[in-house]
């Protein structure tokens, strides 16, 4: 299985999310900057965190108009999975490739610490192998991780069972219903605040995030298990 | 001001208007001296900044030579952007620390920021990969509104523009004394990683090759920031707002990555930062260190603003611009690699034999210097020294404190802000991207791995400058030995220093007397620690309305870890784990925070320190955690032991701990003697940890999450459940932020 990574001129998790793959899941990786025209030769593609142009306008604004959109656009509607994280997540619901929008965290401040997430739906490529309802530890690191939309999409997303994260005790930054990762309606694309990639390994504190990955592979796995 | 209003040079003299711009009379003569006639407006200017003590450390250089420099290990010792030291296997460290105190006390978010990017620019400047940020940090008491703003907007600072670049800032220091109330200190650290072939220097060489210029346009902002930067501060300074910076950490970040993508080239000859003093400085400095001359032509320069003249394009400190020198006809291979990153290098002039700095302008020339006259030959002052009143009077003074309630005390202690838990500043700091960050802020000193290896560093940032002010020799010593036991707790063997000095005005007598003597004691326990100092930075005149700050010495220090296994932290690990402390507390209470609760104000003796006795029981610790027997490691610092314990246990998952001490209670728990250390053991490591080290063995760890002090006599000194310590010392920071006042 291939994954890709990629790298927007101010991607900084880009390096994490690759040795993520590479060292800790023993997968194929590559880096796409971001003027590739194609994704077609990958499996899965990773948007790591950041600050994608700077960011100086709203998270992800600028990013939604590079060129390696219409690529990750055309895989998503292939239902390969695509995976948003923190800075990710944000150019995700920029691009509307998830619903939402991005609010700065209630105190105003960047937000650095591992929190407790619970695993809302286990039922997606993403999150095959937590439990469902599992309570996991992964770091977050965000200045805008507020989550809002309307009340009609968040129903929408509740009965589609499209939260797949939601924080478990304090809510860090305001999040609306304590969302932490949401995925689009066809489950393809998982867009989420905490960093699964920071929490890969036991001299980082936390293994947590590693099911997320393998999850994926398994999904992967399975749906090519025919012409493998 | 356009170039025909500028003042000619017979006015420049006669209504000497040097002065204005930092110069004294005898040194602009020596400058008329030099170039045989009258220095113009630019030139004046390029003299000025060059020559301010910031740039040319002409006031501290004595003093600085007494630093011992040199070490096996040592591949690049001070005077280039970092210093660098070995650690094995092709791979070496270069760090540095510097101040960004003066642009911060007026607008601190800008000031802490573009502190944080000029110290980036000067590590990847070596060719170094930075992996780390840390800072240093003083401030008034958090009880005034002014203060909260310095505090909160520095931190804020930091955050957003190390955030934004993606090195995490993973560790750092923060005090606050009414000394700092007027003039915080904002001081940055920087660690890269670097393999030794990578190694760049700041150097024009070779006549005919090419000056670029990459990154960001120049603007008039931050014109004589170093001349800003080597003066009093006033209530007139808020004028001097202009002379701060503007970030744009995005551009750094691209600026980083293209410059260490071009190291990869030997089409490069020489990189550096245009930092204080901008084109000015890096131009000189890198032609000075070749023994080579540079000439500009100033209408290449990329200019952000219309109608600048010579003068602003040189004394611009516009953020996020590097110079390099480029092997002549090779320039467009650079040119492609920063396309890739959407920048652009532009050519704007040549190396040159003639050891001249020469800036054309329209067609003319608009400044020509001798290149060594602003770099090497700067002139330097042996300042007069004399010993402040005050310190022979504290050398007199005993004071002996009495505690009525050892409880509250240890509550009241913890919620000092000094000691209170800083997770209100390191949560806004991404201390985790890149995932290398193994030990995050918190512990004693902050351990990041070296992916692809066994190999970790640890990293820290110290200075208690009650000591230094008390007592400026034994606070300089105790500075780098504090330093040392942090990084020997968590595992680390300390290699090497970066110093930041902050000082007062070195002009007045006994200012420069806390530095000689400040220096003499970091020097002597630099050679006993064996850790030599191979990067720093000087920052004087901190002052206030007259008033100078305590003297802060800040030391930056880095360990090596040779495996990540003996990585070590302060928190108690395990029930039933022995408790052990090296070293005995006397009656020291001299600048301790007990006399600050107490007392409200510094006074007496600083602690003594013996650097042969804190060097063995550091080694004997080192050789312990190494052998494995180690489950956690402290030092005793601020508060003393019983500050010290508490943080062990704060920290415990859900674990407690019984001691039983013998002698006089007061000193027992609160002295802040030195070169003390709390180490909990496994019992099953109990034979062999009590062969290595000479430690007594006091306690235990314990299921019950309570802190309990007895006395051999029986009776009963602290008894206080383990979340009361924690949210004392956890809520006090938000706390006093909140509070009104």
């Amino acid at each position: 299985m291939k994954f890709a990574v990629v790298v927007f001129p101010g991607s900084n998790c880009d390096v994490d999310m690759y040795h993520a793959i590479k060292d800790e899941l023993g997968e194929e990786v590559e880096y796409v900057w971001h003027d590739a025209e194609s994704l077609d030769e990958f499996d899965a593609i990773l948007l790591p965190g950041g600050f994608s142009y700077g960011d100086y306008l709203r998270s992800g604004a600028i990013a939604r108009f590079a060129n390696v959109m219409k690529a990750i656009r055309k895989a998503a509607e292939e239902g390969k999975p695509i995976l948003g994280v923190c800075n990710g997540f944000q150019i995700l619901l920029e691009a509307g490739l998830l619903p939402g929008a991005m609010r700065r965290n209630h105190s105003l401040t960047f937000i650095c610490r591992s929190v407790a997430l619970r695993v809302e739906n286990n039922e997606t490529m993403f999150t095959s192998m937590y439990e469902q309802g599992e309570v996991i530890t992964i770091p977050i690191a965000h200045g805008e991780g507020n989550y809002y939309c309307d009340e009609k999409t968040l129903n929408q997303l509740i009965q589609n069972k499209q939260i797949v994260f939601r924080y478990e005790g304090e809510n860090p930054n305001g999040s609306l219903e304590k969302i932490a990762g949401i995925m689009n309606e066809k489950g393809n694309v998982l867009g989420m605040m905490p960093h699964p990639e920071r929490a890969v390994h036991e001299l980082l504190g936390s293994t947590d995030g590693l099911k997320l990955f393998q999850s994926i592979v398994k999904y992967w796995r399975e749906a090519h298990v025919v012409t493998a | 001001m356009s170039l025909l209003l500028e003042p000619s040079p017979t006015m420049i003299k006669e209504e000497k208007l040097y002065r204005e711009m930092g110069l004294t009379d005898e040194e602009f003569a020596m400058i008329e001296t030099i170039l045989g006639r009258l220095p113009n407006y630019t030139e004046t200017g390029i003299f000025s900044v060059m020559w301010s003590e910031h740039c040319s450390y002409k006031n501290s250089k004595p003093v600085l030579k007494k630093f011992p420099t040199e070490g096996k290990h040592v591949l690049q010792g001070p005077g280039e952007g970092a210093g660098i030291i070995d650690i094995g296997d092709g791979l070496a460290v270069a760090f540095k620390i510097e101040s960004h105190n003066h642009p911060s006390a007026i607008e601190p978010y800008q000031g802490a920021a573009t502190g944080v990017g000029g110290i980036i620019r000067d590590v990847f400047s070596m060719g170094a990969r930075p992996i780390a940020l840390l800072n240093s940090l003083r401030f008034g008491e958090l009880t005034s509104p002014r203060v909260k703003y310095l505090f909160e907007r520095v931190v804020a600072g930091i955050a957003g523009y190390g955030n934004c670049v993606g090195i995490p800032t993973v560790g750092g220091e923060v005090q606050f004394e009414p000394a700092y109330e007027g003039n915080p200190l904002v001081n940055a650290m920087c660690v890269g990683l670097i393999r030794h072939e990578d190694i760049q220097k700041g150097i024009a060489s070779g006549i005919g090759n090419t000056v670029m210029y990459v990154g960001a346009k120049t603007g008039r902002d931050g014109i004589h920031g170093a001349t800003f930067a080597s003066g009093e501060l006033t209530e007139q300074s808020e004028e001097k707002r202009p002379a701060v910076q503007v970030g744009d950490p995005f551009m750094e970040k691209l600026l980083l990555e293209a410059c260490l993508e071009v190291i990869k080239s030997d089409a490069l000859v020489g990189m550096q930062d245009m930092g204080a003093a901008g084109l000015t400085s890096s131009s000189a400095e890198m032609a000075s260190k070749a023994g080579s001359g540079i000439e500009l032509n100033l209408d290449l320069v990329p200019q952000r603003e219309t109608g600048m003249t010579p003068y602003e394009m040189m004394l611009s400190e516009s953020q996020e611009r590097m110079l390099l020198v480029v092997k002549k006809g090779r320039e467009q291979e650079i040119c492609d690699i920063f396309a890739k990153y959407g920048l652009e290098a532009i050519a704007i002039g040549r190396v040159t034999d003639d050891q001249m700095l020469r800036l054309y302008y329209r067609g003319e020339i608009a400044a020509e210097i001798p290149v060594d006259a602003l770099a090497k030959d700067a002139p330097v002052y042996h300042k007069p020294s004399k010993e402040p009143a005050y310190v022979r009077e504290f050398e007199t003074m005993e004071y002996v404190p009495t505690v009525d309630n050892y409880e509250e005390t240890l509550l009241s202690l913890l919620a000092q802000p000094t000691i209170a838990s800083k997770e209100w500043v390191y949560e806004q700091y991404d201390y985790m991207v890149r995932t290398n960050t193994v030990v995050p802020p918190g512990s004693d000193a902050a351990v990041v791995r070296i992916r692809g290896t066994n190999k970790a560093l640890a990293m820290t940032t110290d200075c208690n400058s009650r000591y230094v002010y008390l007592n400026p020799e034994t606070g300089g010593k105790i500075a780098v030995a504090e330093a040392a036991r942090n990084i020997v707790c968590s595992g680390g063997k300390p290699l090497a220093v970066t110093d930041c000095l902050n000082f007062g005005n070195p002009e007045k007598p006994e200012i420069f007397w806390q530095l000689e003597k400040a220096v003499d004691g970091m020097s002597e326990a630099c050679r006993v620690l064996e850790t030599p100092v191979i990067s720093g930075n000087v920052s004087l005149y901190n002052e206030t309305n007259g008033e100078a700050i305590y003297p802060t010495p800040i030391v930056g220090m880095v360990g090596l870890i040779e495996d990540v296994k003996h990585i070590t932290t302060q928190s108690f690990k395990r029930a039933g784990d022995l408790i052990y402390v090296i070293g005995e507390a006397s009656c020291e209470f001299g600048g301790s925070e007990l006399q600050k609760l107490l007392t409200g104000r510094i006074f007496g003796k600083a602690p003594t320190i013996d650097l042969e006795v804190e060097a063995k029981r550091q080694r004997q610790l080192l050789t312990a955690i190494r052998a494995g027997v180690v489950a956690s490691a402290h030092d005793i610092a601020e508060g003393g032991f019983a500050v010290a314990l508490a943080e062990c246990v704060i920290g415990a998952n859900g674990l407690g701990v019984k001691v039983i001490l013998d002698g006089p209670i007061v000193s027992q728990l609160f002295s802040e003697t030195q070169s003390r250390f709390i180490v909990s053991v496994p019992k099953e490591h109990q034979a062999t940890f009590e062969q290595l080290v000479e430690a007594k063995q006091i306690g235990e760890v314990t299921e019950h999450p309570t802190l309990v002090i007895e006395h051999e006599s029986g009776e009963r000194i602290i008894h206080l459940p383990v979340s009361k310590l924690r949210s004392v010392w956890k809520g006090a920071i938000p706390c006093l932020l909140k509070s009104k006042g």
